[in-house]
């Protein structure tokens, strides 16, 4: 097997419970991790960060409004600013707005109902952690109650121009169309479910490409681009 | 000890999926004349010191800060009367 230099750090936070999901693709795909733990302030050397799933300090308050002021996040947020490659997945993502690493806010379903399910996905643009060609469509699963994405006319602008961050995936049909206006699973906004910072270091996603890797727990494998992608950056790959 | 009595709602035009639910409820208990329901929290803060102008400064960085979402999120202060 191949194994990649450069180690990704998994950012735990009490509350979290998708690292070892996050650790077991990284594992499955050759990539090295490490925990690093909610009080740390030593990112270990780690060439890049993710901050995983789950319900961090009980989703009290708003979720990730707490675990956005935890002592690593001061370390994210530096690491993040120097340029270097940060990823949330679902409840990370909801961490890295309410950081105001990535614009928007993350709010309650649309509908009633927590929605676990497989969902296809639309490449817009890429990122440091994902560099499939657009219109890519891709199969994900979703696993959330507050995965709404929101943000207001002034931020989507933003959006659309790059000044403020990139869209990079958008909710689809199975053939990669658009889904009729106001028809994303969860309400999103523009059926937005994926966006990165203007610079393309900082990445957030609802769907959670951590559980689609070892082709046995899902029926897509499409989740091994997103850790693959961001160490090939820093490393040759050595057999 | 100053105490205040916080508010946090949803910014107007966003779409409250908890107000919208018990809305529909109420309108099908038949409580017809319910035109709109909105769900925010209630918070309230104790905090050492006189309820004064650099007091109640800090309590509206608290809100800015962690207790509201200034994206999603309007919030409203009140000093709670003795």
């Amino acid at each position: 097997m191949t194994r990649q230099s450069g180690t990704i750090g998994i950012v735990v936070f009490p509350g979290s419970n998708c690292e070892q999901d996050v650790a077991y693709s990284c594992e499955q795909l050759g990539i090295a991790t490490r925990y690093l733990w909610h009080g740390e302030r030593d990112l270990g050397g780690c060439e890049a960060l993710v901050l995983p799933g789950g319900f961090s300090y009980g989703d009290y308050l708003r979720c990730g409004a707490v675990a956005r002021f935890s002592p690593v996040m001061e370390e994210v947020i530096r690491f993040a600013e120097a340029g270097r490659p940060v990823l949330g997945i679902c409840n990370g993502f909801q961490i890295l707005t309410e950081a105001h690493l990535l614009p928007g806010a993350l709010i309650r379903n649309a509908g009633l109902k927590f929605i676990c399910r497989n969902v296809a996905l639309r490449v817009e643009a890429s990122c440091d952690w994902l560099g499939l060609p657009q219109a890519t469509v891709l199969h994900l699963p979703i696993n959330h109650g507050e995965g709404n994405y929101y943000c207001d006319a002034a931020t989507l602008e933003g959006l659309r121009d790059g000044t403020v961050g990139r869209v990079i995936l958008r909710f689809c049909a199975e053939d990669g169309a658009d889904l009729p206006e106001g028809s994303a699973p969860n309400g999103s906004l523009d059926a937005i479910t994926g966006v990165s910072n203007a610079a393309g270091n900082v990445f957030g996603l609802m769907p959670h490409p951590d559980r689609a890797v070892d082709p046995r727990a899902c029926h897509s494998t499409d989740g091994g681009a997103f850790f693959t992608t961001v160490l090939s950056s820093f490393s040759k790959v050595v057999s | 000890m100053a105490q205040y009595q916080i508010y946090v709602t949803y910014k107007q035009g966003i779409f409250d999926p908890a107000g919208a639910t018990a809305e529909r409820a109420l309108q099908q208990m038949e409580f017809d004349e319910v035109n709109s329901v909105r769900i925010g929290k209630y918070i309230t803060l104790e905090v050492a010191g006189a309820a004064d102008a650099a007091t109640r400064a800090r309590v509206e960085t608290m809100c800015e800060k962690l207790l509201a979402n200034p994206v999603i999120e309007d919030f409203r202060i009140e000093e709670a009367q003795e």
